[in-house]
């Protein structure tokens, strides 16, 4: 089960804005717990019981919609978290060979947090550019064409920018 | 209702326009098989055991979705189809654990039968069973997910019937798992433990939580005294795990029966539904009459609405009945006032109920009140469904049992009563009583019909000499919220109130149709069981509780006036807000 955090979460101003604009409309909740876990980087109990009063949904509901997307997540993932694509190109061109290298050298396995809580790995579906691959993304920026004797220097290069 | 004609398997039947081909079918007399689909559910078509075809059509369709088409001719049965329906059931099987023997629904489950009628005698695929663990949180049902087949009921019960939510699926494909909402623990949900999931879960994945074996270690303890009380709606329907029809009243043999299971006393809470009434209704027209207090009063008999309240509308706590149910009061009157006059040590008494309902189990701990006589007024609740077990286990000739009668001095009751088991009742036994309070006589007609019937919601104005007493019945969470949501707008806006009393019950149907009666209630058995207990009223030569001897009796000998401060003591509660999630 996911480690919950007690405390009370905090949305901006900015997200309660976005929240209030989609209350009425079909389908917002999907929309919301997007824009949610865009902010918190995840989606703990709390933000999902703030989620269900704000749009005026059954917790039970939120918590079938979240746990339906493997995209939602309900863990903290590290502050580097290595998306590593499984997309059929990237599938084919040795993927899951990346995933290993990285829990190999991370010590921990795949949707796991390291203990200083800089890293994680998850595996993703195609992320849409497969002429990259094997690929993985991290924080937004995509690293492509990998070899598996690369993958060492981009972890050791995140390491050193903490 | 408008009709079309169709026909199955080339017989013509008229059919409902807008109903299933399932629907349809059942008019032809042809049963087709189903699992997840539930005459009280609206048809979602999860399991696919019911497909038919379509005459013309190289599709197969799903019986219990598919809407009836003019003129088409729908094939239910024939050795293809009977081929997919057995696949379907051994892939469900691949998928569920084979512990039929010690399961809780042997023998009275669903899956099983089909798996008879299929004459399945191995599962060809590899099995892959969750490894999930039990739910043991609540004291009243028991969640197993590693035997759901994931038909749905459950959580549509919870969620569209009850409006509750304590239940869901989460997760998806084959990691798809029922569980409590948002993943915590059953008693840390929203569950009001009405158990209407454990009685409409096809299979063994909930059920209530048995207690047989603790009734046993009570008749062997030695210087025990057990009592058992009967609640209203038992005697209607026990006789149904004895092969009897549904709402055959058979209350003089489950008084035999108790004794033959070694109690040493035998009440009803009929008798405690009377003194119900006798505190309810004053404390009603107390309200009522000087205007203290906030109406409309809300009836607290129910415990799974009690603790619905407290979770969702805890505004309302001012409007609820004080009154204990009548089962929490027959408890306290056996440890206090019938141990007095037996001159038995209330600590030795074992009070043990039999009751139509899961939530029953939760109430006797709800609070320190429920501790009125110095120890738990109530030790033990056992449902319709155990003491049916119990009755089985020790060879008792239920069937051809001589009638008995209830123990006095606290075991005689009147029709009002016995009414307390059908949605509408508790307030049509407390209206004929506040009637002779407020009118200073008899009622005449004492059948109050605006209540009774199986509208969700019931309303009407009862005249009692002049005063007009706007009155509500809601059964059934899913109907209770509108009324709830009239009188927070009368209150917010200062309007007059709708209503001067409501009932609520849980249950769809009321106690009837609890969750803790036998399987297989629908709405026939429903109106079955609730003719059993108005004949049970109409036959009654007393059909007021002010007018029970053994409750006038009490009141002299022991508690006084209704709502006096004897009577508070042991016959009242106290509510209290509480987080809908514990977590």
């Amino acid at each position: 089960m996911a480690v919950e955090t007690a405390e009370e979460i905090k949305f901006s101003p900015e997200l309660l804005a976005f929240i209030e604009s989609w209350k009425k409309k079909p389908g917002n909740l999907i929309m919301v717990l997007h824009k949610v876990q865009e902010e918190l980087g995840f989606l703990p109990r709390q933000a999902a019981i703030k989620v269900s009063e704000l749009l005026e949904v059954p917790l039970a509901k939120v918590y079938g919609v979240l746990t339906f997307y493997h995209y939602f997540k309900r863990t903290k993932p590290g502050k580097y978290n290595i998306q590593v694509c499984m997309g059929t190109a990237c599938y084919l061109k040795g993927g899951d060979d990346l995933i290993s290298e990285l829990e190999k050298l991370l010590g921990v396995p795949l949707n796991e947090v390291t203990e200083d809580g800089l890293f994680s790995v998850e595996s993703v579906r195609c992320v849409g550019c497969c002429g990259l691959a094997p690929l993985f993304v991290v924080g937004g920026e995509v690293y492509g064409k990998l070899a598996l004797e690369q993958v060492a220097g981009i972890v050791e290069d995140l390491r050193k920018q903490g | 209702m408008k009709t079309v004609e169709v026909k199955i398997n080339g017989q013509s039947v008229q059919a409902d326009a807008a109903g299933s081909i399932l629907d349809a079918a059942k008019l032809a007399g042809t049963k087709i098989p189903i699992l997840c689909a539930h005459p009280d559910l609206t048809a979602w078509g999860a399991c696919g055991i019911c497909i038919v075809k379509i005459e013309g059509n190289p599709r197969l369709v799903r019986a219990c979705t598919t809407k009836v088409v003019p003129g088409q001719n729908y094939i239910t049965h024939d050795p293809e189809i009977q081929k997919i329906r057995k696949t379907v059931i051994e892939l469900i099987l691949s998928n569920h654990p084979q512990e039929c023997l010690t399961c809780a629904r042997n023998q009275a489950c669903e899956l099983q039968k089909l798996a008879t009628d299929f004459c399945i005698r191995e599962v060809p695929y590899d099995t892959n069973i969750m490894d999930l663990p039990k739910d043991t949180s609540t004291e009243s049902v028991i969640l197993d997910p590693v035997k759901c087949v994931q038909c749905g009921r459950c959580a549509l019960v919870c969620q569209s019937l009850q409006d509750v939510w304590a239940l869901e699926f989460l997760e998806r494909g084959e990691k798809t798992r029922l569980a409590p909402s948002a993943d915590v623990l059953l008693d840390e949900s929203p569950c009001i433990k009405c158990g209407q999931c454990a009685a409409h879960c096809p299979v063994g994945a909930i059920y209530e939580k048995d207690e047989t074996d603790k009734f046993l270690a009570a008749v062997l303890a030695k210087n025990t005294h057990v009592s058992v009380q009967i609640a209203p709606a038992i005697r209607v329907a026990l006789g149904e795990a004895f092969g009897m029809k549904p709402g055959s009243i058979v209350t003089g043999k489950i008084y035999a029966a108790l004794r033959k299971l070694g109690a040493d006393s035998v009440f009803d809470t009929n008798f405690g539904a009377d003194l119900t009434v006798m505190e309810e209704g004053s404390e009603f027209v107390e309200k009522f009459l000087n205007r203290k207090g906030d109406l409309p009063q809300l009836t607290s008999c129910c415990p799974a609405w009690t603790d619905y309240m407290e979770k969702y509308y805890p505004d309302m706590i001012p409007h609820f009945s004080t009154a204990k149910s009548p089962m929490m009061m027959q408890g306290a009157m056996a440890k206090t006032y019938f141990a007095q006059q037996k001159n038995l040590d209330p600590k030795d008494i074992y009070s043990v109920a039999i009751m139509p309902c899961t939530a029953k189990k939760f109430e006797i701990r709800r609070s320190s009140d429920m501790n009125s006589s110095g120890a738990p007024d109530v030790d033990l609740v056992l449902t319709t469904r155990e003491l049916g077990r119990l009755i089985k286990m020790a060879g008792i000739d239920f069937e051809n049992l001589a009638d008995e009668k209830a123990d006095s001095p606290i075991g005689l009751y009147t029709g009002a009563g016995t009414i307390f088991g059908v949605t509408g009742g508790v307030m049509e036994a407390a209206l004929r009583t506040a009637y002779k309070l407020v009118a200073g006589e008899e009622l005449k007609n004492v059948e109050i019909n605006p209540v009774r019937g199986t509208d969700g919601v019931k309303k009407g104005v009862i005249d009692i000499k002049g005063t007009a007493v706007k009155v509500a019945a809601a059964h059934g969470m899913i109907n209770v919220k509108s009324i709830l949501e009239e009188i927070r707008e009368a209150k917010k806006t200062g309007k007059p109130m709708p209503y001067d009393f409501v009932e609520v019950m849980a249950c769809y149907g009321g106690c009837i149709a609890g969750g803790g009666q036998p399987y297989e209630t629908d709405d026939k058995v429903r109106a079955a069981r609730t003719a059993g207990l108005y004949t049970d009223d109409a036959k009654s030569q007393l059909r007021c509780s002010h007018l029970n001897p053994e409750i006038l009796h009490i009141y002299e000998k022991f508690l006084g006036k209704p709502c006096s401060d004897k009577a508070h003591k042991y016959l009242h509660t106290h509510y209290q807000k509480r987080p809908v999630y514990k977590k």
